[in-house]
């Protein structure tokens, strides 16, 4: 690198930089919180949906299922299980793991009850609501 | 050792390797499980062994990271470390807490895990990378705070150079930005767009910091080069690091609900980000190119220029592929995101952590360097784990495409499972690939006990 460039105008540029897209960020982020209500619908996060979300969670379906995206790759996208199955399918699938298919994946048992089942639909019920700019690409996820 | 305290690093090494050990094992379980489906089944389903693969890689990271701190603290600083002890106790709390955590993992139900660590108070488990009981998560932050407490005081008191404040920041980055992990609405768009500010802007932001830091160190130790030169490198690698990266974050944000404008925002600025990776190749090359002496540890200079190499490809090139908002739209959280994964996280943080490794252990083991013996084997090792990489990389490259291809980009989408199965090939290549990774893995393992003649340190 060059002389007349020197190391405190590296370090300047670099708290600098650093001062500045950080602080741009916050703006950013902040611009974002105030229109996202309109594109997750939060109004229409029942208790059934945070319940949902809890048991999700506590199961870890995150660690084989992606959800809009993000999670593993080892099982079908989630997000938009809901238009993809309809809720009665996605809860008599949970109620009859694992398939015991031999070398197929397999998904364990959860020992849900009926009311657990509901806020695990509500919860995928409300994913797939939320506004995706139009992902995934078709229903198979 | 100019330092007696730096010994207290030889311990976090030592688990570092360990726990590698334990991740590639349960990798290869996963991979199998990839196209045998029961592999295991119940006994450790596929979530389990994928916790534990990316924990454990997390925490052998972290490992790493704290043993060249206090390696390289104490020596940038010129003085002792400021308590060894704290050091010390902080290992065995480190360790103990981690090894707990992986045993409630295959021990227990995950549900059952959460209720029994007082998920209920405070729910942050269940989430990627994230999946730690909360008891593990406060665990973390104490130990981060004794050891920044620890490292921090040394710097205070001692010598205050470019390469020990910059892996300062990047440490109190890593930890402040896990207090994130903290928080977790139940409103899933607002918990992934925080989720974000764990993973990426530890990958992608202070990370960098700490893994530019050790690279450093290290080429002024063997290359001999002027601190002065090495040190403007590394702050214009970081300065490109945070002016790229932080709003490179938007990459993340195009399908998660947030507006449409971070399509363009994550677009240009993540698609900036193999710059400073770029810049990282062209430094390690170029100081070992004007090295003002011949440092008798060549297997350390090898895995330095690895560093060098693989970081630019795994996060630069496998970063840039499917960065854009457009190619990101069919190829988000498919195979390739998995290949980009592991060249990334291999490239720049397994091999760097390596790094500081080969070149510091040697010394705490009061030789310059290994025996030539143990050198061959380590670069053997080398090489064997990274074009085994290389290839795991290609493999699941491949299957990425097919997968894009026959269940997105297409007017008659198979179902996710049926196309899993067409590409199955490719998934029992990696699993073979993983095997000579395994192997490389063993031969690196086993050069620390190749005996031969060595100089003192
Ligand atoms: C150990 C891995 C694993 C875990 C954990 C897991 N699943 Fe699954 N799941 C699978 C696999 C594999 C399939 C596809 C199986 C098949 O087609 O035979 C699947 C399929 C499904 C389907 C059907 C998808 C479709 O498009 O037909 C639903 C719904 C589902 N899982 C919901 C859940 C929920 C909810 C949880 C958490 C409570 C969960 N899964 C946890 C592995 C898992
Ligand atoms: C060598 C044999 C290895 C095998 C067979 C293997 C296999 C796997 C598998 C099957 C997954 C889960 C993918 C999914 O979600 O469906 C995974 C995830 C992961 N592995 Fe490995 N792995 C290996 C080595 C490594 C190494 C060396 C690293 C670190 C450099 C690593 C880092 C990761 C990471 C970061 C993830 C999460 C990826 C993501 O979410 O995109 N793995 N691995
Ligand atoms: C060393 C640095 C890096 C590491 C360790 C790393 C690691 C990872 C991992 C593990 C994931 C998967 C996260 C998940 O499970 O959801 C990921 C995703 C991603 N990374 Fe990186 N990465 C790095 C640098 C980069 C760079 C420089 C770029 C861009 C040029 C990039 C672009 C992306 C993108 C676009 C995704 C999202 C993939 C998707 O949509 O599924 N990464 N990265
Ligand atoms: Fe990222």
């Amino acid at each position: 690198m060059s002389e007349t460039f020197t190391k405190s105008m590296a370090r300047n540029m670099f708290y600098g930089g650093a001062t500045f897209f950080f602080l741009l960020f916050l703006a950013l982020t902040f611009d974002t919180q105030g229109a996202l209500p309109k594109r997750d619908h939060r109004e229409n996060i029942t208790p059934e949906v945070v319940r949902g979300k809890h048991l999700w969670e506590t199961r870890n379906c995150i660690g084989c299922h992606t959800l809009l995206g993000e999670g593993a790759y080892f099982a079908p996208e989630l997000g938009n299980v809901y238009p993809r199955r309809g809720p009665e399918f996605i809860k008599a699938w949970i109620k009859a793991q694992p398939t015991h298919t031999p070398g197929r994946r397999q998904m364990p048992q959860f020992n849900f009850t009926e009311e657990q089942l509901n806020d695990l639909v509500a919860f995928l019920k409300w994913t797939s609501e939320i506004n995706t700019s139009n992902w995934p690409p078709n229903i198979e996820g | 050792m100019q330092y007696q305290s730096q010994a207290v690093a030889k311990p976090y090494f030592i688990a570092a390797i360990g726990l590698f050990v334990g991740q590639i094992l349960f990798g290869l379980i996963m991979g199998l499980q990839y196209v045998i489906g029961d592999f295991l089944f119940p006994a450790i389903p596929f979530n389990v062994a994928r916790m534990v693969h990316t924990n454990l890689l997390i925490v052998w990271l972290l490992f790493g990271f704290m043993g060249a701190a206090y390696y390289m603290v104490p020596e940038e600083s010129e003085t002792e470390l400021f308590s060894p002890k704290l050091a010390l106790l902080m290992f065995w709390i480190f360790l103990v807490a981690g090894a707990l955590t992986i045993v409630g993992y295959l021990a227990v139900p995950y549900a059952t895990l959460a209720a029994m660590t007082g998920n209920d108070l405070l729910p942050t488990m269940g989430r990627e990378f994230l999946e730690q009981p909360l008891i593990t998560k406060v665990g973390i932050v104490i130990v981060a705070l004794a050891f920044l407490f620890n490292i921090s005081m040394t710097l205070l008191k001692g010598r205050k150079t470019a390469i020990s404040l910059v892996l300062l920041l990047g440490l109190w980055g890593l930890a402040v930005f896990f207090l994130f992990s903290f928080y977790n609405p139940s409103n899933l768009v607002l918990d992934k767009y925080y989720w974000w500010w764990v993973v990426h802007l530890w990958v992608e932001g202070v990370w960098e910091l700490i893994l530019g830091a050790l690279l450093a160190f290290v080429l002024i130790k063997v290359t001999g080069v002027d601190r002065e030169v090495i040190e403007k490198w590394l702050y214009v690698i970081i300065a490109m690091t945070l002016i790229t990266g932080i709003i490179g974050t938007g990459h993340h944000y195009y399908w998660i609900g947030a507006p449409e404008y971070w399509q363009w925002f994550g677009s240009v600025f993540s698609a900036l980000e193999p710059i400073p990776f770029f810049m990282m190749t062209v430094f390690a090359f170029n100081m070992v190119n004007r090295r003002r002496r011949e440092h008798p540890n060549k297997a350390a200079t090898l895995w330095a220029l690895g560093t060098g190499v693989m970081s630019f490809l795994g996060a630069g090139v496998w970063g840039f592929l499917h960065t854009l908002a457009p190619v990101n739209f069919y190829t988000h959280g498919s195979q390739i995101t998995a290949a980009h994964g592991h060249m990334a996280f291999y490239g720049a943080y397994v091999l760097v952590v390596l790094t500081i490794i080969s070149y510091a252990m040697p010394i705490l083991r009061g030789r310059a360097a290994n025996p030539e013996k143990g050198q061959v084997m380590e670069m053997w090792s080398f090489w064997l784990m990274t074009v085994a990489m290389v290839f795991i990389t290609l493999f699941l490259t491949a299957a990425g495409i097919l997968q894009v291809w026959l269940q997105r980009a297409t007017d008659t989408p198979l179902p996710f499972m049926a196309v899993q199965e067409k590409i199955a090939l490719f998934y029992w290549l990696r699993e073979f690939t993983g095997l000579v990774f395994l192997i490389g893995l063993v031969v690196y393992v086993l050069s620390f006990f190749a005996k031969g003649e060595t100089k003192a340190a």
